[in-house]
């Protein structure tokens, strides 16, 4: 997959100008300004503090719409804007700035997390209404989005490391935030955990890159890749790849994910589903120019992409907790962004698309799980539920929409974009392009049966409610943000694919489109109408399995492929033999190893230091006279030394 | 360069012509100095009772009308080599003079507003110095609410002193000001309230060592005058360039001897080991205002005085005095902190690592170099703030009995939990000792090792590094002890801050976050940018162009 299309995909960066511009670092600001007072003021801002930190978030958004238009009046080479926020330090030849990075793609993804985020602020007022700490919630929620805006926004990847990090803390706050859970504090450690291994990735390709290119901007960097070693860029992409996994829960960094559902829905919805986890794809697309210079990285990329599509679709496939089935799903959709992104330019614009169109329905799937569990008493159990379609239409009607978005039902949000990454996978030639598209066609269809399971489970059947649950709609503030969303799911799609306008928008930094758009084509394609008839395949088994049969109450015993689904593929036992137990052992070992010889070390040296202090203090008497003898004994050695140097 | 010291040479005749002297750019001197003069005035004018009061607006509006004048003079003064010569070139009004004089008087602002703190009717100063201490005279007067309010006056002609210190253009006048600057210190290390004989011995002890040190500078000068034939440093300068001034046949030795001698002098005010042993006695038995004081301004002002006289009158002898300089930089960074380790006492603590800092600044003296100038310059101003805003809190933290400042360490214990925001100011300022990043001590540190690496003195760096290693280690030993240790049995009492104390602490606590975090509009500043061909830095003795080109001769 050689880059043929290197050549456009380079635009020039310029240097910020106009006020919109120049003032980007107000994009961060705002939520950073809101988690700060909110965790400062304490209880004072308790009454009015998730409002403050509802318009930090739209002020954001609003200002994220005007860069986005500031940025359409440019031509569409000149979409890079770098920003200089603040020089830190500037001696000699070392100088060490903050700069944004405003492009196309940045700001694609501005808008989806401050646009999504803002809504999702919205809908958690009513479902934090009666937790106690709702102003924490709403703290952690703004610095998250802030955190994220600063990893999109960097123009480095020192300060994208930053944003990075942030966001891992923002989730490890939020997935504990019911700490008194125990099962919500170990989640949250163990995603702290999990995330560590990726970021150590991370951390060491931007050594390597620094060590290699002398510095971590993308633009420099950019421009040296394709010169640079292949065995470096290989390592750089593969430890690019490890960061992308343990953020994106790809494969084999992926157990943390289902575990994080412990935190509040809209959690889920806004960090494990919509933006903070496709960070990874992100970092892989941001980072073209390295992968495109490591094929072999490339390539790893995309059979993490595919293999975690499957796998991720064969959990969700098999579990009962509405929530983690959606995890599942998240794990597959994105395997399918990674697989696009490692395909190289010709999928970076799908992969992008469906970033935002799965940002828009999984938010809102998830959402409306979060509305069905607020009039359930909190049950997740899909076991049940059943038949809450009348009980609840709004959620119904939101949550159904989301759902064909995500099946693929042609013309709706999520076909458009799946078929782009189908497309680009078949067109990337060779028997890896076969392989590659084959698993997209087969998670299709599996994607329409498990989602159809929830779905008829959820919301067909009979009631299978436990006795205290009197199922309602949810207020206002609930629905309406489920609504938008929804919304999204059904239109979205068709506005960023038809005439690929998100493809010609985000070319100068990825690349254009490798065809002319063709809707017949799109539609009539072989493979096209094959994703269609998977889908109606796996949709059908579903409604005979869990809508006309019944469902009982307990899980069915199953055969081995649904309980090592259920298992999550055994994911955590592979993680427990196969780091867990070695690290204990590791770890004693390395306790023995500092106590013994590093402490001795240590302590032998702040002994000596200590000593030698003891000894100095002693010429320190109090005396005037051995002070004076001191400076002249002091004086003959700066005598001493001045002449000698001249005349020895 | 001023063709008058060659004139002095040649004819020693009476000049007959009365000096051109431009008031204006004296002015922010003659301020202070008038301050001071009525200072004493009202002393013997106003009533007992208003003195006090009179004295602070008095002392500060004058430093404030200083401080202003000064500014102003900065545009006269703009370009490299731009400066003025006043009174046959015993004053120099040039950027670097401008910019130690405007540390120093804000500084001298801040450290006033400690000085005039006052708790209850106390003041931090004796009730009447020459009673016998512990005597029923003085528990009469303590009764009575004396004050001295002396210490006004004398503050102000310490102030005075020390900016003749750093402006003085031949080493006559530099020795004047190193008089006028320390003679009063001397007194006010005297009138701690508390612990009376104890800051008596340490005012002794100061004065002693401190004639002991000005007898070095003095003898200096005398072999510099030999060699050279004149006190001026551009005279000076310009015979080192010539390879003698011709009175004495192979005068070298007399050069070398007086450079040492004179660095003797200079590194004594400066606290360099192997001079620095009067420091902990002193900074511990003075008042803590005073300590605030000596801690930033005299520093400045030593190390300004110290900048004009390597960096112009001993310019072009780089390669003399350079080994020396490193001998006396790794000997303070290394044996400071070594003892620094063990130090019980706050103030002595923050002695020690005042000469360990000095040993920092020294390496950009060993630079020579326009970065090495400004590096220092940067240092002296943000330790400054930084020390005395340390100073202002020990101020604060009192034994239980007797209301005297608990300095033992141990009692510190737990002190983040009972008085929150006091520790986490004096955290800032341990962590800007230690040269953590986003305060204005990493700045300053690595400007001047970045300078010191430039000029070739990557060894002198390193030890520099590891020695902030081991004082890192002692500073966040306190913030462990503050935050982590559970409060002591003797916790001390800790006052709430007056309005005084309290805005020293905030403009410490500004000051070491703002330089910090946005230090680019003061270091890039700082030095007129160097003209192209002399931006080469690296090898500063060559080509002529000489590390003291910042300076006006």
């Amino acid at each position: 997959m050689t880059s043929y299309l290197a050549a456009e995909a380079t635009a020039v960066t310029a240097a910020a100008d106009g006020a919109v511009h120049t003032y980007a670092w107000l994009l961060i600001a705002f939520p950073l300004l809101g988690a700060a007072i909110l965790l400062l003021g304490g209880r004072r801002t308790n009454t009015w503090g998730h409002w403050l930190a509802i318009a930090m978030s739209l002020a954001s958004f609003a200002w994220a719409v005007t860069s986005l238009f500031a940025l359409l009046s440019y031509a569409p080479a000149d979409r890079s804007r770098v920003v200089e926020v603040y020089r830190w330090i500037e001696v000699g030849g070392f100088s060490a700035d903050v700069s944004l990075l405003l492009d196309p793609l940045s700001i694609t993804f501005v808008l989806l997390i401050t646009g999504v985020g803002s809504l999702i602020h919205i809908y958690s007022v009513g479902y934090m209404a009666h937790d106690d700490s709702r102003r924490r919630f709403f703290a952690y929620l703004n610095l998250f989005v802030a955190a994220m805006l600063v990893l999109v926004l960097a123009d480095n990847y020192a300060l994208l490391f930053l944003g990075w990090e942030g966001v891992g803390l923002a989730s490890y706050l939020l997935i504990g935030f019911w700490q008194y859970k125990p099962s919500a504090a170990v989640a949250a450690k163990k995603a702290f955990l999990i995330n560590r291994v990726g970021d150590i990735g991370l951390l060491i390709a931007i050594m390597v890159l620094f060590t290699t290119f002398g510095t971590v901007a993308f633009g420099p960097l950019f421009e040296a890749a394709p010169g640079a070693g292949q065995g470096v860029m290989t390592a750089v992409g593969l430890l690019l790849l490890l960061g992308a996994c343990g953020k994106s829960a790809q494969l084999p960094l992926q157990a943390w994910l289902l575990d994080a559902m412990e935190g509040p829905t809209p959690v889920s919805a806004l960090i494990h589903a919509a933006t903070m986890v496709t960070a990874g794809v992100y970092l892989i697309v941001r980072s073209g120019p390295i992968f495109e210079a490591a094929p072999t990285a490339q390539l790893v990329v995309t059979i993490v992409g595919a293999a975690t599509l499957l796998a991720g679709a064969a959990i969700g496939c098999a579990k009962d907790d509405i929530k983690k089935a959606l995890a599942g799903s998240t794990m597959s959709q994105i395997g399918y962004m990674v697989l696009a992104a490692g395909l190289g330019p010709i999928g970076y614009a799908a992969a992008i698309a469906h970033l935002v169109t799965h940002g828009f329905f999984k938010a809102g799937l998830f959402l409306g799980a979060g509305s069905v569990m607020h009039g359930m008493n909190d049950e997740v159990d899909m076991r049940r539920y059943g038949a809450l379609r009348s009980a609840m239409p709004i959620t119904f009607a939101t949550f159904g929409l989301g759902y064909l978005a995500i099946i693929g039902v042609p013309f709706l949000s999520g076909w458009w974009t799946k078929e782009g990454i189908i497309q680009a996978a078949f067109d990337s030639g060779g028997v890896t392009g076969q392989i590659l598209g084959w698993a997209t066609l087969l998670g299709a269809g599996l994607t329409a049966f498990y989602m159809s399971r929830i779905m008829f489970m959820t919301f067909f059947g009979k009631k299978r409610w436990a006795e205290d649950a009197h199922p309602h709609e949810s207020p206002m503030s609930m629905t309406v943000p489920m609504i938008v969303l929804a919304v999204g799911s059904v239109a979205l799609g068709a506005l960023l694919v038809f005439n690929y306008t998100l493809a010609q928008f985000l070319a100068p930094v990825v690349g254009a489109p490798h065809h002319e758009f063709d809707l017949a084509h799109m539609v009539l394609s072989p493979y096209s109408l094959i994703a269609l008839a998977l889908m109606l395949a796996g949709v059908a088994f579903a409604w005979v399995r869990y809508a006309r049969a019944d469902v009982p109450g307990a899980a069915p015993k199953g055969n081995f492929v649904t309980v090592a689904a259920r298992n999550e593929l055994y994911g955590n036992a592979v993680n427990e033999g196969l780091f867990m137990r070695p690290g204990l052992v590791l770890t004693k070992a390395s306790t023995a190893f500092d106590n013994s010889v590093v402490d001795g070390l240590v302590n032998g040296v702040a002994r000596w230091v200590k000593g030698s202090s003891e000894g100095l203090r002693l010429t320190q008497t109090g005396f005037a006279r051995s002070y004076a003898l001191t400076m002249l004994f002091g004086a003959a050695i700066v005598v001493a030394t001045t002449l000698g140097v001249s005349f020895a | 360069m001023s063709p008058l010291s060659l004139s002095v040479l040649a004819a020693p005749a009476v000049i007959t012509e009365p000096p051109e002297i431009d008031y204006g750019l004296l002015s922010p001197m003659l301020v202070v100095f008038a301050v001071g003069v009525i200072g004493v005035a009202v002393e013997a004018f106003a009533p007992k009772d208003k003195r006090r009061i009179v004295q602070l607006w008095l002392a500060g509006l004058g430093l404030l009308a200083a401080f202003v004048l000064t500014v102003l003079q900065v545009g006269a003064v703009t370009g490299p080599e731009a400066g003025v010569a006043i009174a046959f070139g015993t004053v120099m009004v040039d950027g670097p003079a401008l910019f130690f004089q405007g540390t120093i008087l804000v500084l001298a602002l801040v450290s006033l507003l400690l000085i005039a703190e006052h708790r209850d009717g106390e003041s931090a100063f004796a009730a009447q110095a020459a009673t016998v201490p512990g005597s029923g005279e003085e528990a009469e007067h303590r009764l009575a609410g004396s004050q001295h309010t002396e210490v006004y006056p004398l503050v102000m002609f310490a102030v005075l002193g020390m900016q003749l210190f750093v402006s003085a253009g031949d080493f006559l006048t530099m020795f004047i000001a190193l008089e006028v600057m320390s003679l009063p210190l001397y007194l006010l290390c005297g009138l701690a309230r508390t612990r009376r004989l104890f800051s008596q011995e340490a005012a002794l002890k100061y004065f002693l060592l401190g004639a002991f040190s000005s007898a070095f500078f003095l003898f200096g000068i005398a072999m510099v005058y030999g060699y050279a034939g004149s006190v001026q440093f551009g005279a000076v300068h310009e015979a080192i360039g010539a390879g003698g001034a011709g009175t004495i046949e192979n005068g070298e030795p007399l050069l070398l001897i007086g450079i040492a001698l004179i660095a003797v002098g200079l590194l004594f005010k400066v606290g360099a080991v192997p001079f620095h042993n009067w420091k902990p006695d002193v900074y511990q038995g003075a008042p803590t205002p005073i300590t605030a004081l000596m801690a930033s301004c005299t520093l400045v002002a030593a190390f300004g005085a110290l900048l004009r006289v390597f960096y112009v009158a001993f310019g072009g002898a780089v390669w003399e005095w350079r080994p020396m300089m490193w001998v006396v930089a790794i000997l303070t960074m290394v044996v400071a902190a070594a003892i620094a380790v063990t130090q019980r006492d706050v103030k002595r603590l923050l002695a020690y690592s005042s000469v360990v800092h000095a040993g920092f600044i020294l390496t950009a003296v060993v630079a020579a170099s326009p970065e090495g100038l400004a590096g220092a310059m940067f240092y002296l101003a943000a330790y400054g703030f930084t020390t005395i805003g340390a100073f202002a809190v020990v101020t604060l933290v009192r034994a239980r009995e007797g209301g005297g400042e608990a300095g033992e360490l141990a009692q510190w214990a737990g002190l983040g939990r009972t008085s929150p925001f006091l520790a986490c100011s004096l955290a800032l300022f341990l962590l800007a000792f230690a040269g953590i990043p986003l305060t204005s001590g990493f700045i300053g540190k690595f400007a001047v090792f970045e300078a010191a690496v430039a000029a070739g003195a990557t060894p002198l760096v390193i030890v520099g590094v590891l020695s902030s290693a081991v004082t890192a280690f002692f500073y966040v030993r306190i913030i462990v002890l503050m935050f982590f240790a559970d409060p002591a049995e003797s916790a001390p009492k800790v006052l709430k801050p007056g309005a005084l104390t309290g805005t020293a602490i905030i403009v410490g606590v500004a000051a070491t976050l703002i330089l910090g975090v946005f230090p680019g509009p003061v270091l890039d500043n700082l030095v007129p940018q160097p003209v192209p061909e002399a931006v080469n830095g690296t090898q500063p003795a060559e080509a002529g162009m000489v590390p003291g080109d910042m300076f006006v001769r």
